[in-house]
């Protein structure tokens, strides 16, 4: 592998990184969403880094899969629904973020001790993406809004993905696309979601969802 | 003569940082102005103001005491010494033994102090609560411009500027993603210690949310003219270090005269892209909240820290 190329994918994984920690501290569902096309962005240059590298004509159509559906299809679904929802300027509750910040922070040094001990010779990027993942598991626990929850989710597939395909340069294209393709669908039955539990609850406050117990 | 040669340099650098430093505002007032579609007052503006103020009598409150006349003049000098320490066009500063990162942030730390001191000295509220939100402001910066320092210290195993900018020079140019961490990190400590848009805006006189400008606000004359002098050295102090430890190319480790030549209008060039950038970064953003202001320098910490974080792993 040339050292150019390794030293992309070193970089991109802690774009990825970074771009998480930036999605933890915003407040905005709507900058929340240009983060995650921006981090689909950085996700599909990785890709198109292996690709090049490794010259395999599989990486080119899952890099055009990943630019298509993670740069502009999901993002601009997620923006539509955003605007249906009239909830374009809402911002996201976000309680003490300095120590939200210093718990991210101590994920991102558990990610760096855990990757020590396995894979010697790709430590590097392997512990930033693994960070990443944690980073993103531990938003998906702090969002309050149903939007941005979803969100999270994707972030962390992000994240998954990149692991992957840093680690392992690729998988199967048939996986790729299963996996391209649930994201998608599984998309669409939230959205139905947000509308369903907008219309009974009014708000997309998960919080709301406590009343619906049974006694 | 090589001493001498040494310390004529050394000289040239410090005069024209100083002198050149009313000319970077100038430029980054330039830019806000055609940014927002206005002609714009000169690059020269500042100059001007510094002239009025020069001219104009020192008013001093009645209970006004030492500490408060000498303030201006501390701070000035901390800064004119700073200039001496930081390398700008030749590496191998005679000066720059005396000091490395740490007592640079000592230095910037004393100017600080005194203006805070002197702004409470006279006893007015304005005075107080503009040092009281200054103090708050930059010892949570203070931490993240230290994170900073210690991750380029840990790439080249030393503290020193000089022994920074060579070693970066001597290396071939990679991409370093630590470095992209703490060059965020610094930027927004810049931001801050230097007053500018998200955490203060240097510009307002609106009580309620000025920070610097209540810190000086009992200064008149030449005192003030001092502290606005020394306040825009401060920037192109921060901007000569950003230079330093990001895109120290241009600098040059040996003392030959074309080289020490070509260096200055790259080290001008820089300073440009700096100021228009930081113009363009000021006019895009709003100034946030006093009390968003401790998240701001959080996250900066944070940044600092995982860049910190990221050359331990590299290094393994």
């Amino acid at each position: 592998m040339d050292s150019v190329i390794q030293q992309l994918i070193h970089f991109f994984s802690a774009l990825m990184l970074l771009l998480n920690f930036s999605m933890l501290a915003q407040r905005r569902v709507l900058a929340l969403i240009r983060l995650l096309a921006l981090q689909g962005l950085v996700l599909s240059m990785n890709i198109g880094c292996i690709a090049y590298a490794s010259s395999l004509p599989e990486f080119y159509i899952s890099l055009i899969l990943t630019l298509v559906l993670k740069v502009w299809l999901i993002p601009f679904i997620l923006h539509r629904l955003l605007i249906k929802l009239g909830m374009q300027g809402k911002i996201e509750l976000i309680i003490n973020l300095p120590s939200i910040l210093l718990i991210g922070l101590a994920l991102v040094i558990f990610a760096f001790a855990l990757s020590a001990s396995f894979a010697q010779n790709r430590t590097n990027h392997l512990a930033l993406a693994l960070a990443s993942v944690l980073i993103s598991s531990f938003m998906l626990i702090i969002k309050r809004k149903a939007i941005s929850q979803v969100i999270s989710i994707l972030a962390l597939e992000n994240s998954l993905f990149f692991v992957v395909s840093s680690s392992t340069y690729g998988m199967s294209l048939v996986v790729e696309l299963g996996i391209a393709f649930d994201v998608l669908i599984g998309l669409f039955i939230f959205g139905i979601f947000f509308l369903r539990i907008r219309e009974n609850f009014e708000s997309l406050d998960v919080k709301h969802l406590e009343q619906l117990r049974e006694e | 003569m090589n001493l001498l040669f040494s310390i004529g340099i050394q000289c040239v650098q410090s005069i024209l940082l100083i002198a050149i430093a009313p000319l970077l505002i100038g430029w980054i007032a330039q830019n806000h102005a055609w940014l927002s579609n206005k002609t714009g007052a000169g690059l020269a503006q500042p100059y001007r103001n510094l002239h009025k103020l020069f001219l104009k009598e020192t008013v001093l409150a009645k209970n006004a005491s030492v500490l408060f006349r000498s303030a201006p003049y501390i701070y000035f000098a901390a800064m004119c010494s700073i200039t001496l320490i930081i390398p700008v066009f030749w590496s191998h500063l005679v000066f720059s033994d005396i000091a490395d990162v740490v007592a640079l942030l000592g230095l910037f730390a004393l100017a600080r102090i005194f203006l805070a001191l002197a702004a409470m000295d006279v006893g007015t509220a304005f005075g107080s609560m503009g040092a009281r939100r200054g103090m708050l402001i930059s010892f949570l910066a203070e931490p993240a411009f230290l994170m900073v320092f210690f991750n380029l210290a840990l790439m080249n195993h030393s503290t020193s500027l000089t022994q920074i900018v060579t070693t970066l020079l001597a290396h071939p140019f990679a991409i370093n993603p630590s470095l992209a961490f703490a060059a965020i990190a610094f930027f927004m400590v810049l931001l801050a210690e230097n007053a500018r848009i998200p955490v203060d805006n240097p510009t307002t006189h609106l009580e309620l949310t000025m920070i610097h400008e209540a810190m000086v606000l009992e200064y008149s004359g030449r005192h003030l003219a001092l502290i606005e002098w020394g306040n825009h050295l401060k920037l192109l102090n921060y901007f000569a270090i950003a230079i330093d430890l990001f895109c120290p190319w241009g600098i040059t480790n040996t003392p030959q005269m074309t080289a020490l030549i070509s260096a200055i209008p790259i080290f001008i060039f820089k300073l440009l892209v700096l100021g228009s950038s930081l113009s363009l970064f000021e006019a895009l953003t709003a100034k946030v909240r006093l009390f968003r202001a401790p998240e701001f320098l959080t996250s900066a910490f944070i940044l600092a820290i995982l860049g910190v974080l990221i050359q331990l792993l590299v290094m393994g």
